[in-house]
């Protein structure tokens, strides 16, 4: 038996309705706009490409986190904080008391997974929404941070990062290039160019991929198989759509939302490592508004903001727009300034598109 | 008549000075539909929510298989194979059928170290359950949103019975529904039946449990006011039961008809 006044739904209309349509569209719109006004200002050479891919791969990092705990129904405003904290920490610990810079980066993500544990756990045993626990955090770590900078350092950059991780096994994981082979390659057969002075000449410009990047594409495609394919991920739904019929049929909502917690936490600390590693150095105002880009990258993707609904691969795109159009504007000589107008009208459209998209798939009238 | 499969005698539940339950006894045998009847208010939530591990009951006995047993928490019952449907709380809409199918018991499949959700079998199992109880889906992996509210309470029935449920406690599950919707879940409430499974049907509308009842208990200000055999008794009586009074019964004569 069959409703009759059920539509048959064709096969493209079934491809469409997806969480990620909104960012699917918004990403080819956003390549399509600034090929057209500025394809011809370097933005598509290799170095552009290169500039603008490890800007959206910053995005992505902090997005899957993000992702992840608010589909678990949960808000984490603490990351831009537990960014700039994790950087100080790495830094104090290797440049001002002498530790390996492994060791270091190793302590980093244990004090941050613990911070993550700590907010989550607040979370569940006080019942208060984590909009309110984590904004406390966003407060204390950035605090803390300061502090502990200015008591070691007396200034609130710490640099010689640098120096000591020259030669880190860890610290590669985090900072290094891959494939430069093939980037060498595709030099030599002129896909990209080569320097033609200078003490670097005859390499390619851009030398290969960013462990950035290869950080980025790993968590993105761990979180979207974790949250698809696995029971984990089932619970992470179940979490988020509604906590209490989640656990009457027995899942264990609070494990599940600390883990969450735990793993936003554990995404900022590899953004954390990656800037500290690159630039050399820790900035106690490091990650600011952080929280809120990653949140934004996660809306445009597609997810609920009350939870229970959304997409890993949303989220990834929605941090190829942001980083896309905040390089292309640069890029296009547009003032800077008009980044942000660009992205509230991006977020707003984002928003009704993918609620107008949810109510085709869930049936919401 | 065969041995109840759950047996409550004399549950008493206090909230402090409230006194919700003061004396209830219930049983429900293999294979029948035992309807709990009474008004807003009479008890049915806190009684049920005793049978199923929410509440303990201040005095008085649980008998599983003739066994005393206490609960200590909804999963307690489960594993003795008490499944709860609450009218609300049984399906997340954002999610697909078969995810809420599997919700909490997801079956797997290794892949290496990993493991992953088995949808092949999640899905052809879903959509042979809810084949089953009458409902033929357009697909598993559609979102529960979309389906009706009788839809809804049919998946939350079928999963229970497919988990093994040996008594199945229907919280109010017709009251929200239209004609058609609660004729559904009645059938389905008759197949869940015939299958020996013992099923606890709990309304305020006496025309849906005369349809499927074998047995009718009505409860009134937190305490039994008897119990009836399908046959023993009339629709009209059991309203007046209900409502605990003759205002009622001279109500329906002013108004000539039925509620």
């Amino acid at each position: 038996m069959t409703d009759e006044r059920i539509k048959q739904v064709s096969a493209l209309r079934r491809a469409m309705i997806r969480p990620e349509l909104g960012a699917t569209t918004g990403t080819l719109l956003v390549f399509l706009f600034f090929l057209l006004i500025a394809g011809d200002s370097g933005m598509f050479s290799p170095e552009g490409i290169r500039n603008w891919t490890v800007v959206s791969a910053q995005f992505a990092i902090i997005a899957v986190g993000a992702c992840l705990l608010m589909i678990a129904g949960e808000f984490d405003l603490s990351v831009g904080s537990m960014i700039g904290f994790a950087g100080v920490v790495i830094a104090i610990l290797s440049v001002q008391m002498g530790w390996p810079v492994w060791a270091a980066i190793l302590a980093a993500f244990a004090i941050c997974l613990a911070l993550g544990w700590v907010n989550g756990m607040l979370v569940i045993k006080t019942g208060l929404p984590s909009f309110i626990v984590t904004l406390a955090f966003l407060y204390i770590l950035r605090g803390l941070t300061i502090w502990l900078s200015i008591l070691t350092t007396r200034q609130t950059i710490i640099g010689g990062v640098k120096d000591v991780a020259q030669n880190d096994w860890l610290a590669f994981l985090f900072g290094g290039v891959v494939l430069k082979d093939l980037f060498a390659w595709f030099a030599d057969i002129g896909l990209i160019e080569k320097f033609v002075a200078g003490t670097r000449a005859g390499q390619p410009v851009v030398e290969g991929v960013p462990m950035l990047v290869i950080w980025a594409l790993l968590l993105v495609a761990f979180g979207h198989v974790l949250l698809t394919r696995t029971k984990f991920g089932n619970w992470i739904f179940a979490a988020g759509g509604d906590a209490q019929a989640a656990r009457y049929v027995g899942v264990p909502v609070a494990r599940v939302k600390v883990t969450m917690f735990m793993f936003t936490a554990f995404c900022a600390c590899v953004f954390a490592t990656c800037q500290v590693i690159e630039f050399g150095s820790a900035a106690a105002d490091r990650g600011l508004l952080k929280e809120f880009e990653a949140i934004i990258c996660v809306v445009i993707g597609g997810a609920l903001l009350t939870g229970g609904y959304g997409s890993v691969i949303g989220a990834a795109l929605g941090a190829i727009i942001f980083g896309v159009v905040q390089q292309g504007l640069f890029f296009s000589g547009a003032e800077s300034s008009l980044f942000r107008v660009f992205l509230g009208t991006i977020l707003i459209l984002a928003v009704i598109l993918n609620t107008y998209i949810r109510r085709m798939i869930t049936g919401e009238r | 008549m065969s041995a109840p499969l759950i047996e409550l005698k004399n549950i008493q539940k206090h909230f402090g000075p409230v006194i919700a339950l003061a004396g209830v006894s219930f049983e429900v045998k293999a294979g029948e539909c035992h309807c709990l009847l009474g008004d807003n208010g009479a008890g049915k939530s806190t009684f049920i929510k005793t049978m199923s591990g929410v509440h303990k009951p201040s005095s008085g006995e649980i008998l599983i298989d003739g066994k005393p047993v206490t609960f200590d928490s909804p999963r307690d019952a489960m594993g003795a194979g008490i499944a709860t449907v609450y009218q609300d709380l049984a399906m997340i809409p954002l999610m697909s059928v078969t995810r809420n199918f599997w919700m909490g018991r997801e079956p797997e499949k290794r892949f290496g170290p990993f493991k992953f959700i088995d949808f092949d079998k999640a899905n052809k199992v879903t959509l042979e359950e809810m084949a089953s109880m009458g409902i033929h889906l357009r697909g598993a992996e559609q979102a529960v949103g979309t389906l009706s509210g009788g839809e809804r309470q049919t998946v939350a029935i079928a999963r229970a019975v497919y988990f093994g449920a040996k008594v199945l406690i229907l919280d109010e599950p017709t009251s929200a529904l239209g004609v058609r919707q609660t004729s559904n879940v009645l059938a389905t409430i008759d197949k869940v039946r015939k299958r020996g499974i013992g099923v606890v049907f709990i309304t305020h509308n006496v025309r849906h449990a005369m349809a499927v009842g074998d047995r009718f208990t009505v409860l009134n200000r937190g305490k039994t006011l008897g119990t009836a055999l399908r046959g023993e008794i009339k629709p009209e009586e059991l309203q007046d039961l209900m409502a605990g009074g003759k205002e009622l019964a001279e109500l329906e004569g002013s108004l000539g008809g039925t509620i």
